[in-house]
């Protein structure tokens, strides 16, 4: 049964990817153009937007078409299938162990916490950046600290999720959820207390195009989500009613 | 034996007479997927970035509108 699933977490994935590609396409690719031609005008001014920028004499790769397009899709075809393949996994673990929920709610049900716990939260301490906006010499450091923040959250959830479970029994389903959502909160604030704070937004930024570039981004990981989450649920349905694989 | 939920009129199916798939299943395929995934993930996400496999800039400038939408720090 699992690699059935699995298959069809992939193949859920990727066709989430497709339909987030069409949305960043249309709502997120000119706010990464508003981002590089300020990027390009502190180049040419001889100013860049930090010191040590120095993105414009170096010949172009990739070209923005490209980028835009085929490595754009790539991108996130990759990552679709990955993460629909890691959702089905935990799909697979939780279907009839977390909840009595039918495959379709239950997949529903675990594509919406994924968007909070991967997506939505470590967003909130460290939104994702356009172009222009950080410095080459910390990259390390906001690579680390990003990916912690969402290791954490994995982790947060995790703990309130057993947490929550463990204190059903004894004061019912809704309590032991509002526990558990507050032990997550709990600790996210404690995350994000600790971890460092990471601002490299150049002053001069527009705010208009950082606003409208995270909001974008997000969406774009929520539309990536949703489909995961009603793309899978309904092929998991037909395979769990198929019985013996 | 279905039973129907409250939360939709879909109907919980159970698994082979059992209502849940064991975990001894699920587990090779858990950590073989995992390692596919977390590599396609690595290129998608660090490779070029914060640390580099290959030399050059390539994959790094492939990926790039992926990388920064999906929220890791690209450069």
């Amino acid at each position: 049964m699992t690699p059935r699933l699995l298959w069809r977490g992939m193949l859920a994935g990727v066709i989430a990817a497709l339909l987030a590609f069409v949305f960043a396409r249309f709502l997120a690719e000119p706010q990464i153009d508003l981002a590089i031609a300020y990027e390009a005008a502190h180049a040419r001014a001889g100013a860049p937007a930090h010191p040590g920028m120095a993105h414009a004499p170096e010949p172009e790769l990739v070209s923005r078409a490209t980028q835009k397009g085929l490595g754009l899709l790539t991108a996130l075809a990759l990552y679709g299938a990955a993460t629909g393949g890691i959702f089905a996994l935990v799909f697979a673990y939780a279907y009839g162990r977390w909840a009595k929920l039918s495959p379709r709610a239950l997949a529903l049900v675990l594509a919406g916490a994924a968007f909070v716990v991967i997506a939505l939260v470590p967003a909130l301490k460290y939104p994702p950046t356009p172009p222009a906006v950080g410095q080459h010499e910390t990259v390390v450091l906001r690579t680390i600290a990003f990916f912690l923040m969402i290791a954490l959250s994995v982790i947060g959830a995790l703990v309130a999720h057993s947490l929550g479970r463990r204190l059903r029994p004894r004061l019912g389903a809704l309590n032991a959820a509002l526990i558990g959502a507050a032990a997550y909160l709990v600790l996210i604030a404690l995350a994000q207390v600790l971890l460092p704070a990471i601002n490299e937004t150049p002053a001069d930024f527009p705010a208009v195009v950082l606003w409208n570039y995270r909001v974008a981004s997000i969406g774009m990981q929520a539309v990536l989500w949703l489909v995961v989450g009603l793309v899978f649920g309904s092929l998991a349905k037909r395979t769990l009613s198929h019985g013996r694989a | 034996m279905a039973i129907a939920y409250g939360v939709s009129d879909d109907v919980f199916i159970p698994v082979e007479g059992e209502a849940v798939i064991p975990v001894k299943d699920i587990a090779p395929w858990a950590a073989f997927g995992l390692l596919l995934a977390l590599i396609c993930l690595y290129f998608v996400s660090t490779e070029q970035g914060a640390l580099s496999l290959f030399k050059g800039m390539y994959v790094h400038e492939f990926v790039h509108d992926g990388r920064h939408l999906t929220g890791f720090p690209c450069h």
